[in-house]
């Protein structure tokens, strides 16, 4: 999975980082690139194959709670929030690769499933805090309270949460006509410190063995490198 | 306080063993398999463990009959199970799955236990040898873990104060220090910096001659799978899980306070006492309650979970929030 993300970062055949100074990538990538035009139904299915895991674990609570079954362990609610929680990551993960494999390999179609993929993190992160709120804190708003102003990783994810939010409600294609694209692409920068504060979130939420949080730390930091990257390049373009 | 001693081969009418466990088994397979072709990977992994964990050895509980102390718990055992499928074994892995697959292969014959330290019979045992004296009892028990979660647990093992009185400490010791076999190539989880192995653990000596202090060696009626600490652990139900050692090689008499794997891991977080109280948070935890394994119902958890009219008086006159 790193690798791949990496060599996704990297253009193939494109200039050795630092000598494509002059050129300009992105239309040569385009031209290039074998025309790849993925079907406009493609969506229907990704976002079906998306929400299986959600579909998954509401069958496997139901299951448990009405038939005794234990598909999810000894421990649902813990399970249900790490469940939900892996797949805030990989969600995230997703959304963030968008751009940098667009830049790879050309193929602009890819750039409707960023917002598809980002509006799939939130839900998740909605699921992953409603499984929170109703099952571990049992709506009690006073432990909710104390949980967020005493537990410093609560804390944070519920700031990553929150920061999430406008660009959630923003998502749609009326908000981004409203916006224009330049105050709506400076608004859902703020995807970057969300990532940041649920990743420290995630990396304080495991007791001790933090091998899991570094390799998406490793995913995340490809990610931010392919963009930092990519955006000097296109500043060079402009020279 | 009185400890009724029940002869270990009389095994009344009252075995109890929840046949529900068996069947809840069945019908988890059974579904598991029909899921199988429906969830296509998504959760399968941790279908595929959480069975691995159900039989451990391929082995079930035993027969419990009756018990020594805590028949009004019986109500509330956790499913086998969950015991044996749910635990934190960091030598086998940090999931609470891990421990149950990766310990199958572990070799708990011969066993040796070393006693040694300021105690007038050190002595390298065997493991029968260790337990020969002692008479075996079942005990139904609260577990508390620091992760706010719970369950009820019946151990079959013996007072530790009869051991201690065996090997006579001298008066000089204070503490006894407990530490779990080292073998990487046995416990995977040994291979990672995760702590700082071996595991240790450690009890005042006062603490240690508690009658609820046990050494444990079986669970349910039958020997410790290998995920639970066999073959040899202990457990101390007014402190948090961690405080019970498992696998143990060694117990060491003292007269400073032992360090502690956990607390040598996060000081702030695990103290030497860790006994459970409500009032004193884990920076990550709230201890006001607890999750009762098996299901997602909660409740609130008791002071010195439950045994404060036995075990209060061990801490007159000490700031428990700053012992914690
Ligand atoms: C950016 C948003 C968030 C992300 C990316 C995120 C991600 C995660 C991840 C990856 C885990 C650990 C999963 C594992 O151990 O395998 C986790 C655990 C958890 N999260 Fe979040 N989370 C977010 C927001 C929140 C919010 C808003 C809340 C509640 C206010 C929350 C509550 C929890 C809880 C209670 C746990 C379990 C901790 C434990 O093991 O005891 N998270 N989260």
């Amino acid at each position: 999975m790193e690798a791949g993300a990496a060599a996704g970062a990297v253009p193939r055949g494109g200039p050795p980082a630092g000598e494509g100074k002059g050129a300009a990538p992105r239309s040569r990538h385009r031209s290039s690139a074998p025309r790849i035009r993925a079907p406009q139904w493609l969506k229907y299915p990704v976002i079906a194959l998306s929400l299986l895991p959600a579909a998954w674990l509401a069958f496997a609570l139901w299951s448990d709670l009405t038939r005794n079954t234990r598909l999810l362990g000894a421990n649902p609610v813990k399970e249900m929030e790490h469940y939900l929680g892996e797949w805030n990551i990989r969600f995230l993960v997703l959304t963030l690769a968008v751009s940098p494999l667009i830049q790879a390999t050309g193929w602009g179609w890819l750039i409707r499933y960023r917002r598809i993929f980002g509006l799939l993190a939130f839900l998740y992160i909605f699921l992953h805090l409603t499984v929170y709120f109703v099952l571990d804190v049992e709506l009690d708003a006073a432990l909710l309270v104390e949980d967020v102003t005493d537990r410093l990783y609560i804390t944070l994810g519920m700031a990553g949460f929150l920061l999430l939010v406008p660009l959630a409600i923003t998502s749609t294609k009326g908000w981004i006509r409203r916006m224009g694209n330049r105050r709506w692409n400076a608004l859902h920068w703020l995807i970057f410190p969300a990532v940041v504060l649920g990743m420290v979130h995630y990396y304080m939420a495991v007791k001790r063995d933090i091998r899991e949080p570094l390799v998406y730390a490793l995913i995340f930091g490809v990610l931010f490198w392919a963009r930092l990257r990519n955006r000097r390049g296109s500043r060079g373009q402009a020279a | 306080m009185l400890i009724r001693v029940t002869p270990r081969h009389a095994i009344p009418s009252s075995e109890v063993t929840d046949e529900s466990v068996y069947r809840n088994r069945r019908e988890f397979l059974r579904q598991a398999g029909l899921l199988g072709a429906a969830v296509a990977g998504v959760g399968l992994p941790r279908l595929a463990r959480a069975m691995d964990g159900a039989g451990p050895q391929g082995q079930g509980p035993g027969k419990l009959g009756a018990v020594a102390m805590g028949e009004d718990l019986r109500k509330d055992l956790t499913d086998w199970g969950d015991v044996t499928s749910y635990n934190n074994f960091y030598e086998f892995g940090t999931a609470k799955d891990d421990p149950a697959p990766n310990a199958r292969a572990f070799r708990v014959k011969p066993w040796t236990v070393k006693v040694d330290g300021l105690v007038k019979k050190p002595a390298d045992y065997q493991l029968e040898e260790f337990m020969k004296p002692h008479r075996l009892e079942d005990r139904i028990y609260r577990h508390r873990c620091v992760e706010a979660w719970s369950m009820v647990i019946p151990w079959r093992g013996f007072p530790m104060a009869d051991l201690v009185r065996r090997v006579e400490p001298l008066p000089s010791a204070k503490y006894v220090e407990f530490t779990t076999l080292m073998d990487p190539k046995q416990m995977p989880g040994q291979r990672f910096p995760v702590l700082d192995w071996p595991y240790t653990e450690g009890l005042r000596l006062d603490e240690a001659m508690h009658p609820l202090a046990l050494f444990v060696t079986g669970v349910y009626g039958t020997d410790l799978p290998n995920q639970n600490g066999a073959p040899l652990r202990h457990v101390v139900p007014w402190k948090y899980g961690f405080k019970g050692c498992k696998s143990i090689v060694r117990i060491r008499f003292t007269d400073r306070e032992p360090a502690t794997a956990w607390n040598k891991a996060a000081a702030h977080e695990y103290g030497f006492y860790a006994n459970v109280n409500p009032g004193v948070d884990h920076p990550r935890w709230s201890q006001k309650r607890e999750r009762i394994i098996g299901g997602i119902r909660s409740k609130a958890t008791l002071m010195f979970n439950g045994y404060g009219d036995q075990v209060a008086s061990l801490y007159a006159g000490m700031d428990l929030a700053k012992f914690y």
